[in-house]
């Protein structure tokens, strides 16, 4: 029995490994700023401090002048989903999935590791009022699909107000046979807000014919089961609470309209993404508890863009709300570091609850805070290790821990990469040296 | 004497309404061409540095502005942008860059800016105070594969007439510090081996040439490349024989508002901004501005290993794009485009930073703090924003460093300008006091004190 154990624990995976992580500046966004520790068990946070005590035989990462932060957290991507993610035929599109589409093979996936965010909530895109089913995933760079997704966190949802879900209804251009696209409803805000209550009605009446199937079982009556319908199913998931709600919106009104909603179907918005109008109705927002994921400084790329403000984060967080920073881009989640510094700049926020807008806030709004967000003994050990203060821009980071895994190391990628570059140039060459040799002979001319 | 009282009175009121004279007393002087100088007073007279130093008498009843504890830098300066020519980018109304016609050199950026744009009191609150406007921004990845966005998708080789603005002013005669301080030139490229030849366009026979090897598709290709580098030089040397007709002043000679605009270019006064990407790109414009004759500076240049060597023996300055920016290929190194900048400098290349857009010319300095997290020195970091681009664009005399003589092109801050917490307190553009507001701060406190 005894060396069966044994023998299971030699077969633990690399992420049971003890890893000791020491003299770093350790920012834990829960409990302030720490000169010590991290002592990593079986993938987990065993302990966090000035004096910690390291097991012999744990690796020893030496950090010193090093800062190491939670593993950050971004609410908003569209990477990793094979085939795009927009499901643009219809204006309720819910029964899609991007974790039907998850490409673990995503170069994006590994640049996003390597600035540092190890949780990411892919969702659908904006195209359509309800749009489909999102899913948290961890940026485990080299696992499969399903290896990437964070068990545990619930899925979601998303909808979307404003200029994207109305484009449809009013098509510009033509189509590869010459005739004008024809237009898909809805072509205003009002056919929007319509769509999206039509589609939470049908959900209310889907759930009460399956409570009311129940109820006769219940009782032992013979009842036949409702049709199953794969388009509401997420939706009473949303009535029931299970079903993380993102939804995409800019104008305040579209916000309040959505706000309104939620509240005559009795659900919670856990982020609205973009809002970059929230800080207009931030008491409104605030009062039903709905968290709002934004850009630091993104602005007046469109139109419903032109009043968004850096200092949007600030006024949010400073009313109470939930505030994270996102990327929405594959570019900008490889430093959501810097957005962050932003709102220190911008609004003068502390520290703390700046990096708390890329770490726990983020982890709040997606439901996993439990497991990952701050440095804390039993989390997950999802770190960021930078050479430098890392709320600015000239950091860089070097190290990326997730689940007590190392999955990045700036070192071993640079020198990888070299190692892929040569062998690269040698396959070229070798390439080039067959073509000669394959080169038909010239045919004489004469 | 009534006259004389009028003038003495208007004199007596420009005097009182002359805002550009002052003292910036006991701050420390990043000047960016020299060592810092701490506890210094800077003087400035009539809008320009008269003087730098510790022990300054100024003139009596000067404003003094207590600067103790702060630090003094010159203005940055963004060397790719559209502002004041485009305002919300999805909206085509409020877009004036990339005109239709192939080559157009009269079309000048300076006059279709609009100097009340929301940009300018957003960047400016940034320390932003000079930048270059582009007629087209080109486009970036492609290696120059078409215009403006917009002007009906026409394919562009020369834009217009970029100007080099201040980010203030009341007209954009006000704003001009270069009116034309380069002719945009959207360089060819050949499209790359698989993807749609340049030629044909064609899917279905691009992938069948590359299967082929060395067969029509690719010849095809490279011969319409060749083909618009011919249009190009056959555009500059139809310039310089008008040119010579016009300084003969050869009879039936008649003005021609194209070829009037190239006549500074092929003399050597104003530079061509190349928009050229990967090295074959970068290679052929140099070739081309050698047997052409004129000054040159590379645009967003991404293959620069290559083209570094090429880039420095010509003395050939370039303008590196975001360094925030993504790998070109798959394969390339995660950082491959944050250590461009450190690149060009141990390569010897000069270089300054544009941001290409105007969404983000704010965060200019974090593109160069970037930089410097991937290697670039700090000081070069602080250079390619400041010094550098003001001696690419010619302008080094006026504006670029804190210097006596030049432009009061100043910002006063409380550390160092390229952290993002960094706070700006005071900004000067040719020694007049900028407000450090905009709609934004507007917003932000209206929205903040909403009852």
């Amino acid at each position: 029995m005894r060396i069966a154990i044994a023998a299971l624990l030699a077969l633990a995976p690399l992420g049971a490994q003890t890893i000791a992580i020491q003299n770093a500046t350790i920012l834990t966004v829960t409990h302030g700023t720490i000169k010590g520790s991290i002592l990593v068990r079986d993938g987990k946070i065993a302990e966090v401090g000035d004096k910690v005590l390291v097991p012999s035989g744990a690796t020893v990462i030496d950090a010193t002048g090093q800062y190491v932060i939670p593993g950050m957290v971004d609410a908003h991507t569209h990477i990793a989903a094979d085939g795009g993610v927009n499901e643009g035929s219809i204006s309720d599109s819910s029964m899609v999935d991007i974790r039907d589409v998850l490409n673990p093979e995503d170069i994006a996936l590994y640049r996003a590791l390597a600035g540092g965010e190890t949780t990411i909530h892919i969702l659908h895109g904006s195209a359509n009022a309800v749009g489909g089913q999102c899913v948290t995933i961890k940026t485990r760079w080299g696992k499969d699909a399903h290896g990437l997704i964070f068990q545990g966190a619930p899925p979601g949802i998303k909808f979307a107000l404003g200029e994207n879900p109305k484009r449809s209804g009013n098509p510009t251009g033509r189509t590869a046979t010459g005739a004008a696209p024809a237009a898909r409803y809805p072509a205003t805000r009002m056919g929007v807000e319509d769509t999206i209550r039509q589609a939470f009605t049908d959900a209310k009446a889907y759930q009460a014919e399956w409570n009311e199937y129940r109820a006769k079982v219940a009782r032992g009556e013979n009842a036949i089961p409702p049709r199953k319908d794969l388009r509401l199913e997420p939706l009473v998931e949303v009535l029931q609470g299970t079903r993380i709600v993102s939804c995409h919106g800019y104008r305040a009104d579209e916000l309040l309209m959505m706000l309104h909603v939620a509240k005559d179907f009795g659900f919670k918005i856990d982020l609205f993404v973009h809002g970059l109008e929230g800080y207009k109705i931030a008491d409104e927002i605030a009062a039903q508890g709905a968290g709002v994921s934004t850009f630091s400084d993104w602005w007046i790329y469109k139109v419903e863009a032109a009043d968004a403000i850096p200092y949007n984060a600030a006024i949010l967080a400073k009313k109470g709300i939930v505030v994270s920073l996102n990327s929405d881009d594959a570019e900008l989640m490889r430093h959501i570091n810097i957005e962050a510094a932003k709102i220190m700049k911008y609004g003068r926020l502390s520290e703390n609850d700046a990096l708390a807008m890329v770490t726990l806030n983020p982890a709040k709004q997606l439901r996993v805070d439990k497991w990952v967000g701050s440095i804390d003994a039993g989390k997950d050990a999802d770190l960021a290790i930078y050479d430098k203060y890392p709320l600015s821009a000239s950091a860089k980071v070097l190290k990326v821990l997730i689940d007590g895994t190392v999955y990045f190391d700036r070192d071993k990628a640079l020198a990888d990469n070299l190692k892929a570059q040569q062998d690269r140039q040698k396959l070229i060459e070798k390439e080039k040296q067959n073509q000669t040799r394959q080169q038909p002979a010239r045919r004489p001319t004469v | 004497m009534k006259l004389l009282g009028l003038l003495a009175g208007c004199a007596l009121m420009a005097g009182a309404a002359s805002n550009d004279t002052f003292l910036i007393r006991d701050a420390d002087v990043y000047p960016v061409t020299g060592p810092v100088m701490q506890g210094v007073s800077v003087l400035v007279q009539d809008g320009k540095i008269a003087d730098i130093g510790a022990k300054l008498t100024p003139p009596k009843g000067i404003r003094i502005v207590e600067a103790k504890g702060l630090r003094v830098y010159p203005g940055m300066i963004d060397s790719a942008t559209e502002l004041g020519l485009q305002e919300i980018e999805s909206v085509r109304e409020t877009e004036d860059t990339g005109e239709i016609g192939q080559f157009m050199p009269q079309l000048r950026a300076l006059a279709a800016v609009n100097p009340a744009s929301e940009h300018f009191p957003v960047v400016r609150v940034n320390g932003i105070t000079s930048v270059m406007t582009f007629p087209s921004s080109g486009s970036a990845g492609a290696g120059g594969g078409g215009g403006g966005r917009f002007g009906g998708g026409e394919r562009q080789f020369i834009s217009g007439q970029a100007a080099l603005i201040h980010t203030d002013g009341w007209t954009w005669d006000d704003m001009a510090v270069k009116p034309f301080a380069a002719l945009h030139l959207i360089f060819p490229s050949m499209p790359r081996a698989g993807r749609g030849g340049g030629a044909s366009g064609n899917p279905d026979t691009a992938p069948a040439a590359v299967a082929g090897g060395a067969a029509g598709g690719v010849a095809q290709a490279k011969q319409a490349y060749q083909a618009q580098i011919d249009s190009i030089n056959q555009f500059f040397d139809d310039a310089r024989v008008y040119q010579k007709a016009k300084a003969a002043n050869l009879p039936g000679f008649r003005t021609d508002l194209k070829f009037e605009a190239m006549i500074p270019v092929l003399d050597g006064k104003v530079p061509v901004a190349i928009t050229a990407s990967r090295a074959s790109a970068i290679h052929d414009a140099v070739q081309f501005a050698g047997k052409q004759n004129v000054k040159i500076v590379i645009l967003e240049p991404r293959d620069l290993k290559q083209a570094a060597a090429e880039l420095k023996e010509k003395n050939i300055p370039v303008i590196l794009g975001r360094v925030l920016a993504l790998p070109e290929n798959e394969d390339d190194a995660y950082d491959s485009a944050h250590t461009l900048a450190a690149e060009a400098y141990k390569a010897g290349v000069k270089f300054a930073l544009g941001t290409f857009g105007n969404e983000f010319v704010r965060n200019l300095p974090y593109e160069a703090a970037a930089a410097v997290a991937f290697g670039l020195p700090y000081d070069e970091a602080l250079k390619a924003i400041t010094i550098n681009p003001a001696q690419i664009w010619g302008v080094a005399d006026q504006v670029g460093s804190v210097e006596k003589g030049k432009w009061a092109d100043l910002i006063v801050t409380n550390g160092d300008p390229l952290e993002v917490q960094t706070q700006i307190s005071h900004l000067y553009m040719k020694g007049k006091e900028v407000e450090l507001n905009n709609r934004q701060i507007e917003l932000y406190h209206k929205y903040l004190n909403r009852p």
